[in-house]
């Protein structure tokens, strides 16, 4: 008993000190956001690398979750005879919570586990003791660069995938289900509002912070989920989780406070 | 000067070091000699700041490492150069990149001149046509050389080299040492060589150190050494020179 409640208590503080590790990491990479000198050359190549990384699975994944949700809806609308409010149903659903969500998820599992795989290595190679021994802050090489191209990429990946989706609910709508064209858009006019875009901004912009600090924070320290190539295979997949599960909660939160 | 104290470390129960001693002086080439696995590289990286020791204290011209701050510590590392073990260049990076990032980072030359520094260091070290390529795309032997080029290229006060030549053939081993007798000559720097090139390193070292079981159980010139009776540092030196 007196064994078990150690073990417990053991890993209580090991998290905590996780946590709190990660806390600070953050809160360095913050700082160094504001504090020259900066690194624009990095900051590029790293919105190239979310960009590219997540183009191609945004536009697939985004044009099924709104052909999906154009089905779901159009019968769940007709039993209340207002079908004709499919647009501005499929636009708010993709603009305020699924881009956004869906967006960071897929962008997770593309860039962010290759994020924390390439600075896993970079730890493993002692690339990043390179860095520290020539008396240069490793964090204003990986994690300051990542976190501001998220902050970038992420609206805008959003963005795309809120496009194609609403082009997707346009197909089933339109083409196979047989609505109006003119209603489909205009409706939406009517009903997306400026504070509903501006809700799935902020929303893109903090998963990029969560994404790219939670896959900077686990690549950087890879030395402690194992030693070589498992410790990053490690560190990937446990980037991938937290940063998922992250996502998703403070989803939950921001939707909740911000209404 | 660096002087090691009393280091101790061990990993999970491991006693890797037990108490080294050890005193570098200004200019010197000290080697550091001593079975694989025996910690010698994890010495070295107590002495860039890396770990931690369990016990003991490094001291760098006086000063305490593990008591200074991380301004102070940064003020030390911008004296050293160092060559790790497996090389440690940056994957993203060309090669001339990776050579001329010192340069780029800590200094604010004009572009012209960093081209101009690069392209001699990497001469240097005898490697051409490879500025284009990435780390990925060379030998294990030329990426060594690309470390040592981009240690050497901010002309620093102590060197360390982590077997700098282990894994090439004997005519770049050569040119490697002769490399560092001849930087060493010019700039006078203090440095720091594990080896294994026995007895090739005695030709470069002004002092060698032979680490076994945790601690420093010989240290002197080349010539100590090679006439030293414990029979563990006879045997080390004298099964590679047969
Ligand atoms: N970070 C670490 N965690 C746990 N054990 C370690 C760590 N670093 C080194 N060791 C252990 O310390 C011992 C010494 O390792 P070290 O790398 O210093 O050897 P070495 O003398 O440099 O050998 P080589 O000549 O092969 O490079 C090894 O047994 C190694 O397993
Ligand atoms: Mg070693």
């Amino acid at each position: 008993m007196e064994k078990f409640i150690r073990i417990l208590g053991s890993r209580a503080l090991g998290t905590l000190r996780t946590m709190g590790k990660m806390v600070i990491f953050l809160a360095e990479s913050l700082y160094l956001i504001v504090v020259p000198p900066f690194k624009f050359r990095y900051l590029f190549r790293q919105i190239r690398f979310f960009g590219t990384k997540s183009l191609m699975v945004i536009l697939l994944t985004g044009a099924f979750t709104g052909m999906v949700l154009a089905i779901q809806l159009f019968y769940t609308l007709r039993k209340f005879g207002s079908d004709a409010l499919l647009g501005p149903a499929v636009a708010l659903a993709l603009i305020r919570e699924l881009g956004p969500v869906l967006s960071a998820l897929m962008i997770t599992g593309r860039a962010g586990s290759s994020l924390t795989a390439e600075i896993g290595i970079m730890r493993i190679s002692e690339q990043i003791d390179a860095l520290t021994t020539m008396a240069l802050n490793p964090l204003r090489y990986l994690s300051v660069p990542n976190i501001l191209a998220a902050v970038i990429a992420f609206p805008l990946l959003a963005a795309v995938y809120d496009v194609i989706g609403i082009y997707g609910g346009y197909l089933v709508g339109v083409k196979l289900l047989g609505m109006s064209s003119g209603t489909y858009f205009s409706q939406m006019e009517h009903f997306v509002e400026m504070s509903d875009i501006r809700m799935g901004i902020y929303k893109s912009v903090s998963f990029g912070v969560i994404v790219s600090w939670v896959s900077c924070f686990k690549g950087f320290y890879t030395n402690e989920s194992g030693y070589g190539a498992e410790g990053v295979s490690k560190s990937t997949t446990e980037a991938v989780v937290m940063a998922s599960v992250l996502i998703l909660i403070w989803d939950y939160f921001i939707g909740s406070v911000l209404v | 000067m660096i002087q090691i104290i009393g280091l101790e470390k061990s990993f999970d129960g491991q006693k890797v070091l037990q108490g080294v001693n050890m005193t570098i002086a200004d200019r010197e080439v000290v080697a550091i000699i001593g079975e694989s696995g025996g910690g010698k590289t994890v010495l070295l990286r107590h002495m860039i700041g890396l770990m931690k020791p369990d016990k003991g204290s490094i001291m760098v011209d006086g000063a305490d490492m593990l008591k200074m701050s991380k301004g102070e510590l940064d003020k030390v590392r911008d004296r050293f150069g160092i060559v790790f073990q497996g090389s440690a260049l940056f994957d993203s990076m060309t090669i001339f990149e990776n050579v001329v990032f010192p340069l780029r980072e800590k200094t604010d030359y004009a572009e012209s001149d960093i081209l101009d520094k690069g392209r001699r260091a990497l001469e240097d070290v005898g490697l051409k046509g490879v500025d284009e390529k990435y780390p990925s795309e060379i030998s294990g032997g030329m990426k060594r050389r690309v470390a040592l080029a981009r240690a050497l290229i901010l002309e620093p006060t102590t060197i360390f080299f982590d077997e700098p030549t282990t894994g090439l053939d004997p005519i770049i081993l050569n040119s490697i040492h002769r490399l560092i007798i001849n930087t060493h000559k010019k700039y006078g720097f203090t440095g720091i060589i594990i080896s294994h090139e026995i007895p090739e390193i005695f030709a470069v070292a002004d002092k060698v150190a032979m680490l076994y079981g945790g601690r420093i159980v010989a240290s002197g010139t080349p010539d100590e050494i090679k006439s030293e009776n414990d029979p563990v540092v006879k045997q080390f030196v004298g099964a590679s020179c047969d």
